[in-house]
């Protein structure tokens, strides 16, 4: 079951088109999320990075079906979202998995909700924990697992029902370096091996640059789409690329980039003193130019 | 990646890294003989503090029974007057006369009936209540308003209006068992709606889980600690609230068995259905708790 049929490959097709957001307060409407398009080929590994509050879990979630766009559409295949469904799979940075649930009953969620009887969907759950290397703690509960064994099971639950689309919103923000590696690359096999197409928030270039086959950096809010950019590096890849210069080449591409929403996303809190241990260099102008 | 350091250190001839761990083992592995005791003494090591807590108990609960035997043998007269109150061998005398009286044990069985009663239609009403409160607005708005107007009335107040509610005194006293748990348990049944992280919910939405399987599977479990928390605690008041509707109304029970004893000048007995009182206390709360860990085995780690 947890191979794909060959005409799930060609699925997962998501397209969203002059997508905003905004939210009503009580000085008028403030716009989240301003006039944006992405789209994710079938198959592909898209990242969104950019500052923090640029909008990018707002992106997330309207693709998840959680949040209506005020203008724009969002579809997944031609069909425009109209709430959340187990085809388009989730995985939070807060690991939520089911506290009273076993690690298996955990996984085994998504197919119990389609209606699969018990015997099916414990071969499945089984298959996905030897995958995620979790099978010997099938009958634990999650209070007993490391943040990153809890965030693997958050995954492979999310794969159980073979979703078109795997949304990750900031999943591996929680987990320290080291164990954020180790789950960096055991996503990148697993998406491998199941070729679901994948949209991936997060805030660490390194992350994104490692983990996609393109990346849209997004600015500060309003945000919107600044630039689009593809990450050329071969698969499969290993962690001693992080050090290739190709990959050194896009990391500073990308930083620059980053610093400069990052800095608008600070606003008036940064002045020149504050910028002096960055290294940033103003070009002879004024902060309040470069910003 | 830690057993390849270890094996590289192990792989270094002659580095002292080999040698002390092969001269260890045998210091630290116990003879076969001596594994029983070792045993024995580690659970001790490990379960200590336990152990003092226990002893510490034991001998406050011992000093208690001192001070009492001693106020009462010596007839204390400190503006406080010891002088009538009995002693704790006259108590005890009267509890093993008690164990063998049918009619002290039938007050005991009719205030446990009056309790399981009460208790078991306020849960019945008071969980679905909540839980149905919690999910939905419109209910939770129209129902907080009445319930928080008639909380704060203590369940003694309702004697009087309950024996003119029903038709028998029985029924009255179950009311009252009733009213004292009910609050308690909704309060806290709602309590927990609220609590229900709302990054669960989502899961299931995304999990492919409608409205009835997201009450059953997720907010159901979620507020259950805090349904329990409400049983504990609503059992409790249950037990206050039965105690004083048999003290003003009833004509059996353990509650009125122990204001009978006092007008009666059976003082004994005032204390060993004092005792009575908090042992059925007791036992029924570790009875909540007990069911508590056998519907919730997550909460164990």
């Amino acid at each position: 079951m947890t191979a794909p049929s060959p005409a799930a490959v060609n699925k997962g097709k998501v397209t969203v088109t002059n997508f905003s957001l905004s939210y009503d307060t009580l000085e008028g409407p403030v716009e989240a999320v301003s006039d944006t398009s992405i789209r994710v080929d079938p198959g592909e590994f898209v990242s969104i990075i950019g500052p923090s509050g640029c909008g990018k879990s707002t992106l997330l979630n309207a693709v998840a079906g959680f949040l209506k766009p005020t203008h724009g559409e969002v579809d997944v295949d031609g069909d425009a979202v109209a709430g959340p469904s187990a085809d388009r799979g989730m995985v939070f940075q807060q690991y939520s998995l089911f506290p009273w649930k076993t690690v298996r009953e955990n996984v085994e969620f998504g197919l119990k909700m389609k209606g699969i009887d018990r015997s099916k969907r414990e071969t499945s759950a089984r298959t996905l924990l030897g995958l995620a290397g979790l099978l010997s703690f099938e009958n634990q509960y999650p209070d007993s697992l490391s943040g990153g064994m809890k965030q693997r099971v958050g995954i492979i639950r999310a794969l159980a029902t073979g979703p078109k689309v795997l949304l990750l919103d900031e999943p591996f923000g929680s987990l320290d370096a080291q164990t954020r590696v180790i789950m960096q690359q055991i996503l990148t096999n697993m998406w491998q091996r199941l070729k679901t197409s994948v949209l991936f928030v997060t805030h660490d270039i390194d992350e994104a640059i490692f983990l996609s086959d393109r990346v849209y950096c997004m600015t500060a809010r309003p945000g919107t789409i600044k630039a689009e950019i593809s990450i050329p590096l071969e698969r499969p890849r290993h962690q001693s690329m992080m050090l290739s210069s190709e990959f050194l080449a896009l990391r500073r591409g990308l930083m620059s980039l980053i610093r400069e929403e990052s800095l608008k996303a600070m606003g008036g809190e940064v002045n020149e003193i504050a910028l002096q241990g960055l290294g940033i260099d103003l070009h002879g102008q004024t902060l309040a130019d470069v910003i | 990646m830690e057993g390849a350091v270890l094996r590289l250190i192990e792989s270094v001839p002659g580095s002292p890294a080999i040698e002390t761990p092969s001269a260890v083992p045998p210091a630290a592995k116990p003879m076969p003989a001596h594994r029983g005791m070792n045993k024995a003494w580690r659970w001790l090591a490990l379960h200590r503090r336990e152990l003092r807590a226990l002893a510490i108990g034991a001998m406050s609960l011992a000093l208690f029974l001192l001070c009492w035997h001693l106020l009462t043998k010596y007839r204390v007269t400190v503006y406080i007057r010891f002088i009538n109150v009995p002693s704790p061998e006259m108590v005890f005398n009267s509890l093993m006369r008690a164990a063998r009286d049918t009619k002290f044990l039938n007050h005991v069985f009719l205030s446990c009936r009056r309790i399981f009663i009460g208790f078991a239609i306020a849960t019945t009403i008071a969980v679905p209540l909540g839980l149905v409160m919690g999910r939905f607005r419109l209910v939770r708005e129209f129902v907080f308003p009445v319930s928080e107007v008639l909380r704060p009335i203590p369940a003694i107040a309702w004697v009087p209006m309950s024996i003119m509610l029903w038709p028998s005194n029985e029924e009255s006293i179950i009311f009252i068992t009733f009213l004292g748990s009910f609050f308690p348990i909704l309060l806290n049944t709602l309590h927990g709606m609220t609590m229900v992280d709302p990054v669960l919910i989502r899961a299931a939405q995304c999990l492919g889980a409608r409205e009835a399987s997201i009450f059953r599977e997720v907010y159901f479990p979620a507020t259950l600690p805090y349904v329990f928390t409400g049983l504990t605690v609503g059992m409790g008041v249950a037990w206050v609230s039965l105690i004083a509707a048999e003290m003003i109304s009833g004509q059996f029970g353990i509650g009125y068995f122990t204001w009978e004893a006092y007008s009666l000048v059976q003082y004994a007995d005032i204390a060993l259905g004092m005792i009575c009182i908090g042992v059925l206390g007791l036992g029924a709360s570790a009875l909540i708790r007990g069911l508590g860990g056998i519907v919730m085995p997550w909460g164990k780690k």
